[in-house]
């Protein structure tokens, strides 16, 4: 059997101060491949921290973060900063698209620092937004786009690199509920064809969506039972 | 840990990025780019305006100049009685055509002066001797006298007839040669009749006609004597002190000012000082201090006002792109990979201003030059790395935003 994508014990996150700020109460949390896992929580709850954690852009104060398998807390910077590239897909509310490059540009700068091919990288960037439903405004730039347009860009560009774990940070935050809906659809699609998908988020609805909900509050972590909750 | 290979940037790429980082706002990148234009701009046309305006010296400084050596007659002037001028004297020896002539590197060579008289009367007729300037009269005309060198040494070109020698030198003959003007105010066009001139009612026989000169150009308004002639007549120079002229082989003049003195006058050669041409290299040099150092310094401004420009700009897209940062750190850009991308945005930015401002620059000193009927001369050292120091700007003003960019952590960029 493989290892978990996503293997944290007792990982806490504290920032100095007097007294200590506990972003993060020890976690433990495992998250296999294919899983499809929400989590939810009101602002300040240490969703955003959790975020960072998984997604390598912070270390964990305390315990230890196996990624794939690959014990992040022993790694160098330029090593996480690879890892991070290489495994790891983000989607944010804000979709962080370059204005002045075109869908395709967009999704293949996401190749950029991992692959020095350039002309495969056009390649692969065609194929994810083909995946993602946009095949035909390869070349549109993204002021010309819709919002779920725009997201659907960004998750194309988490996809490219072929990662073992989407993190979405409020994917449709910066949506209207119908093209939400699209997006989660998205999601659910990409993960029933195999992809590691995390979404944060504050909205019941879109928690509702995912397979498994874990619940932050205050820096403390619960799984609700998520196979009653579907019952 | 074998699937953790580092995340890397290749030239290429870095290029491709920084490029479109560029053209993504090109109004901005403009004027960003105007500082180095001008200062680079400013940098090339000075040297390039310098170099030529020299360069026009030292065409203008023919070989005639480099030729010509004057040895001044200091006479009274340096034995002390203070009062030089007015006092007849002559210092150059009677033999000075021989004894420059001995002279390795000379030519020819010859005293000459202005024949002391007031208002001399020089008519083609004998019978007027008072009323100067009346109708037919020459009583604007001066009276020279020189020796056969230095007749020779002017490189006289004749209308007609032929110049005096050492002949009628050493006889003191009565002959003169009648500059073209002076031909002219006398109504005289041809010498095979051996028409006469009269000076103060004395007789001298015209032997030739001078039509242009290329040393002493005055004795085209006037007659020219034989120096012995003018010695036994009017007796020594007075008013002008004597003057000898030397026409010395290219490369020589220098050489012949420092000897002439001493061979002239073993006993006291201080009486005579040789005047060499001015040395086209120094005046060169001269010119170029002093034009140059000034505009040098403005330049010099305006690539600091550049560089301050291109270091706002990029200070400026580096906090308006800190999204872009964040993202490019969450996909995979080590901080080195960021500061890359700005410091060669900002040198790129540099580089081509300092090409706009070669190309402005080479375009005034060729335009100036075609104005003026120049030559344009542009020295490859300030040509050729002209963009280079714009590059240089870009990449020193790029420092502090690229460095400061490296170090935006994603996490707070990419919240916002």
């Amino acid at each position: 059997m493989t290892d978990p994508v996503v293997q944290l014990a007792g990982c806490a996150k504290t920032y100095p101060g007097s007294p200590l700020v506990h972003a993060l109460r020890p976690v433990d949390l495992t998250i296999r491949t294919g899983d499809y896992l929400a989590v939810v929580g009101p602002s300040g709850s240490g969703k955003s921290t959790l975020l960072n954690l998984l997604g390598l852009l912070d270390r964990p104060s305390a315990g230890t973060y196996r990624l794939s398998g690959v014990d992040v807390a022993g790694l160098r910077e330029r090593e996480r900063t690879a890892l991070r590239g290489r495994r790891v897909g983000f989607v944010f509310q804000a979709f962080h698209l370059l204005p002045y490059r075109t869908a395709l540009e967009n999704v293949a700068l996401a190749r950029l620092y991992v692959t020095t091919a350039a002309r495969p990288r056009a390649e692969a960037a065609a194929e994810a937004l083909r995946r993602v439903g946009l095949g035909h405004r390869l070349h549109a730039l993204p002021t010309t786009m819709s919002g779920g347009e725009r997201q659907r860009v960004a998750i194309a560009r988490a996809l490219v690199n072929s990662p073992d774990l989407l993190l979405c940070d409020e994917p449709t935050g910066n949506l209207d509920s119908a093209t939400a809906h699209a997006v989660m659809d998205l999601l659910e699609q990409l993960n029933d064809c195999g992809v590691t998908v995390v979404v944060i988020t504050h909205d019941p609805a879109v928690a509702a969506r995912a397979r498994r909900r874990v619940t932050i509050l205050d820096g403390r972590l619960s799984e609700s039972d998520s196979e009653s909750e579907l019952a | 840990m074998s699937g953790i290979r580092a995340t890397r940037l290749t030239l290429r790429d870095l290029l491709a990025e920084a490029l479109a980082g560029l053209v993504q706002r090109p109004g901005r990148s403009v004027l960003t780019m105007l500082g180095t234009v001008l200062g680079v701009g400013a940098f090339v046309a000075v040297l390039g305006l310098t170099s030529t305006a020299t360069g026009q010296i030292g065409k203008s400084f023919s070989l005639l100049q480099d030729t010509t050596v004057t040895v001044d007659d200091l006479g009274g002037a340096s034995t002390g009685d203070g009062t030089g001028t007015g006092r007849a004297r002559m210092d150059f020896p009677p033999d000075t055509d021989a004894r420059l002539a001995r002279l390795n590197g000379v030519a020819d060579g010859g005293v000459w002066w202005t024949v002391p008289l007031r208002n001399p009367v020089i008519s083609p007729r004998a019978d007027v001797t008072v009323e100067p300037g009346n109708g037919s009269g020459g009583g604007d005309l001066a009276l020279f006298a020189a020796s056969p060198g230095a007749l020779r040494a002017m490189q006289p070109t004749l209308a007609t007839g032929r110049l005096y020698n050492d002949f009628h030198q050493r006889r003191g003959e009565h002959v003169c040669l009648l500059g073209s003007s002076a031909a002219r105010l006398l109504g005289i066009t041809r010498v095979d009749n051996r028409p006469a001139v009269f000076v103060n009612g004395t007789a001298y026989t015209v032997v030739g006609l001078v039509s242009d000169v290329q040393r002493l150009p005055q004795t085209l308004l006037g007659m020219v004597i034989p120096s012995s002639t003018a010695l036994n007549t009017y007796g020594a120079p007075a008013d002008s002190p004597a003057q000898a002229v030397i026409r010395t082989r290219p490369g020589a003049a220098r050489l012949i000012a420092r000897q002439a003195a001493t061979a002239l006058r073993p006993d006291r050669p201080e009486l005579l000082k040789a005047v060499p041409p001015p040395d086209p290299h120094a005046l060169r040099d001269q010119v170029s201090t002093d034009l140059s150092g000034l505009f040098l310094v403005l330049a010099a401004i305006c690539l600091v006002v550049g560089a301050v420009g291109i270091a706002n700009t990029t200070l400026v897209a580096v906090l308006e792109r800190t999204g872009e940062i964040g993202l490019r750190r969450a996909l995979g850009a080590r901080p080195r990979h960021i500061t890359a991308q700005f410091l060669t945005e900002s040198t790129a930015l540099g580089a081509l201003g300092g090409l706009i401002g070669t190309s402005v620059g080479v375009a005034v000193v060729v335009a100036t030059a075609l104005a003026r009927h120049w030559t344009a001369v542009l020295e490859p050292y300030a040509v050729l790395p002209a963009p280079l120091i714009g590059a240089l700007v870009g990449f020193a003003a790029g420092l502090y935003p690229a460095l400061r960019a490296a170090r935006i952590e994603p996490l707070d960029a990419l919240r916002r």
